[in-house]
């Protein structure tokens, strides 16, 4: 927990001071294409990962359903509560 | 100041306050997450307020809550509080010029903040609208995680409310907007591959730290296709 306070504040610090600017004209590129591959691949592990295996189940549905939300630009509550009602209400019936 | 100037302010300071809002109840969520996860009430409030980026918070909580290992958690989290580091560049216009206010400010670059105040025409206004985001976001996300913690010990199972769709839907959203470029597809369809390979063979929290090698094909997609190259910051949504 230390060390993960110490070093978002860290990377936080290293962006506004100069050390920022170098990083961006040398690694920039790949910076800003980390949170695509992070995001997508928690989404990935998050929607199909139950103790280490792949698993189909009310989760998908109701995440599939965030994002055709979120792919008519709803707004960010209107997503989470679309995707929860959904998959809580597919596990009432199941 | 003149009136229209305090007019501007007033219309910038409540557009600052629908996204903190928007941030306090992702708050709440995940005061719940981190609660369900078996973190107790002080180092939730701990987290969020020292921590103070959200996804990577979900992301070592959620590492925690899949058996992963605390330097996996760390691994993760941190990967994604990279991007904020980005920000800094970005942002740094906007910030005071002096060390002291510069190295406090540090702590608020995240993805709102940084968004609110690009969107901003000039410096002044970029960093009233930087601080104000901040300042309230920080209060309204660690508000909500009090909450949610506090609510989470009322809730014996999330999944019942499908929280555990909560999640992964907000990434979602989070993503969204780095889909615009060609790069950005590349990257994340890629990732996603990966990362569903690496599930069942690998710990908990490492197939998101191999999905990173899909910053090489997108990077190559881009050297390719140059227009289009990155997402500009202030047209992400509201994210905690």
């Amino acid at each position: 927990m230390i060390v993960l306070a110490a070093g978002s504040y860290g990377l936080k610090v290293l962006g506004v001071t100069t050390l920022g600017s170098v990083v961006e004209r040398r690694l920039g590129a790949l910076v800003s294409l980390l949170p695509a591959v992070l995001f997508s691949a928690l989404i990935v592990v998050m929607t199909f990962e139950t103790a280490g295996e792949l698993v189909l189940d009310a989760r998908v549905v109701g995440v599939g359903v965030g994002a055709l939300a979120v792919w008519r630009k709803a707004p960010l509550l209107v997503v989470v509560l679309a995707a929860m009602s959904v998959t809580a209400g597919l596990r009432l019936v199941a | 100041m003149d009136p229209a100037g305090d007019d501007a302010r007033r219309r910038r300071r409540r557009d600052c306050l629908v996204v903190s809002l928007a941030v306090g109840v992702i708050g709440v969520t995940f005061g719940v997450f981190a609660e369900a996860a078996g973190f107790d009430l002080p180092r939730i409030v701990v987290m969020s307020a020292l921590v103070f980026t959200g996804a990577s918070q979900f992301a070592a909580v959620g590492v925690i809550d899949d058996g992963g290992t605390g330097g996996a958690a760390v691994g993760s989290a941190l990967l994604l509080a990279t991007r904020n580091a980005l920000y800094g560049p970005v942002v740094r216009k906007s910030l005071p010029d002096s060390t002291l206010p510069r190295l406090g400010a540090a702590h608020l670059v995240i993805d709102e903040t940084t968004a609110m105040a690009v969107a901003q025409p000039d410096r002044r206004s970029g960093w009233d609208a930087f601080w104000f985001t901040g300042v309230t976001l920080w209060i309204c996300w660690n508000l909500g995680s009090l909450a949610g913690a506090a609510l989470g010990a009322v809730l014996s199972t999330p999944e019942t409310w499908g929280l555990d769709a909560a999640f992964p839907a907000i990434f979602v959203a989070l993503l969204a907007t780095h889909l615009r470029t060609p790069a950005g597809r590349v990257a994340a369809i890629v990732a996603a591959v990966i990362a569903l390979g690496a599930v069942p063979v690998t710990a908990a929290g490492v197939p998101i730290l191999l999905a990173v090698v899909a910053v090489l094909p997108a990077l190559y997609v881009r050297h390719r296709r140059p227009s289009g190259s990155a997402v500009p910051p202030g047209e992400s949504g509201p994210q905690p």
